[in-house]
């Protein structure tokens, strides 16, 4: 039974530092996907020939000739999750989704809008969850608090047990003896000096 | 208080996964509805302008799909048409965008499901993101005033075209 229980307390401890490290480590699905999506870019070749009359995505009298460094576009899409993939962001996703919300972002940017601004325009229309970093505030601070709170929880059940195992076991209590006993034992000792 | 500790230890465990599980994960909600819908200007497959701003006054349906979503479309497909077909005279529109398809499929797609409502392609996205559209199909309605009233994600039934639309044509212009 004290077998078990050690083999359970194990389990759980590693299960809480598996919690608190695990979701970094093995990728946490990212959102919903109910519909099969094509996992290949749709060739640039092939995009369909309409066009927007408006676009909605600039703000109005503003123009993206400005030519924006690749690594601000790169630093505002890799805060925003792409929205069809599993943890990956916009910076990173190789999908056509994200390519075309990394161009959104370029075009933002080149028309004046600060990297603020930008994120603030994604959120306006999916909610924090675009953010890949939630916000730490409210509800979203358990998001933050929970891993360090399970790698303490775990490492304290982890450290309990390695100083159960690497005690030194206890001596046996002294069994009172008889006082008989004891005389022969004085006699016999006597006897043989 | 090892005795305590190890049946507590799971019971944040099973509180989260009761909570995954019972969490609709397509239910990411929208914080466009309530606002009034970003007006658009698109060219449909036909080469026709559509612009949602000429549609003020009465109730839109803007419908985001693609050729390469089975089977959600494929399933909703013949209810939209079937519902544009019964309310197209009670002053209600439905839109369709295609979002991340190629040119040749889509038309593939309307000409399959003989969808007579306009249809037009989204180039580079944007009215979809605008829209803060992350998968398909995905439906919105919107309301005489140019409100957002409903983001549906999956496949639209009669059922719930019905319903939807019933209640927005209901209130006052």
């Amino acid at each position: 039974m004290k077998s078990y229980r050690r083999r359970l307390s194990a389990i759980l401890g590693l299960g809480w530092l598996l919690a608190a490290l695990g979701p970094p480590l093995i990728g946490v699905p990212a959102g919903a996907s109910w519909a099969a999506r094509p996992l290949v870019r749709v060739a640039a070749a092939a995009e369909p020939p309409g066009e927007t009359a408006l676009s909605p995505s600039l703000p109005e009298g503003r123009s993206a000739a400005t030519r924006v460094p690749e690594a601000i576009v790169h630093e505002v899409a890799s805060q925003l999750r792409c929205v069809v993939c599993q943890n990956l962001s916009v910076a990173d996703s190789p999908s056509e989704m994200a390519n075309q919300m990394r161009e959104i972002v370029r075009q933002r940017l080149a028309a004046g809008e600060t990297p603020e601004q930008v994120i603030r325009y994604f959120v306006d229309r999916y909610g924090e969850w675009i953010l890949l970093s939630p916000a730490p505030h409210g509800l979203n601070l358990l998001v933050w608090i929970a891993p360090a709170l399970a790698v303490l929880v775990g490492l304290a059940i982890v450290a309990s047990l390695i100083r159960r195992w690497t005690r030194p076991a206890h001596p046996a209590p002294a069994q009172p003896v008889d006082a008989a006993l004891r005389e022969r034992v004085r006699q016999e000792l006597g006897q043989r000096r | 208080m090892w005795k305590w500790l190890i049946p507590l230890s799971v019971v944040p465990v099973v509180g989260l996964l009761a909570y995954g599980f019972r969490t609709d994960p397509r239910a990411i909600p929208s914080p466009l509805v309530g606002r009034p819908a970003a007006d658009f200007a698109l060219r449909t497959f036909d080469g026709n302008a559509v612009r949602l701003r000429e549609h003020r006054g009465k109730v839109v349906v803007i419908n985001f799909w693609a050729s390469w979503c089975h089977p959600a479309c494929y399933d909703e497909a013949p209810a939209l048409e079937r519902s544009w077909r019964a309310y197209r005279d009670r002053e209600v529109v439905v839109i369709g965008v295609a979002i991340q398809d190629r040119d040749d499929a889509s038309r593939k797609f309307i000409s399959d499901f003989s969808l007579s409502f306009p249809n037009a392609p989204d180039p580079g996205g944007r009215v979809s993101v605008e829209y803060g559209v992350y998968g398909v199909p995905e439906t919105y309605f919107i309301d005489r005033q140019g409100r957002i009233r409903l983001k549906h994600a999956g496949a639209v039934s009669d059922d719930l075209f019905k319903r939807q639309v019933e209640q927005l044509l209901e209130e006052a212009a």
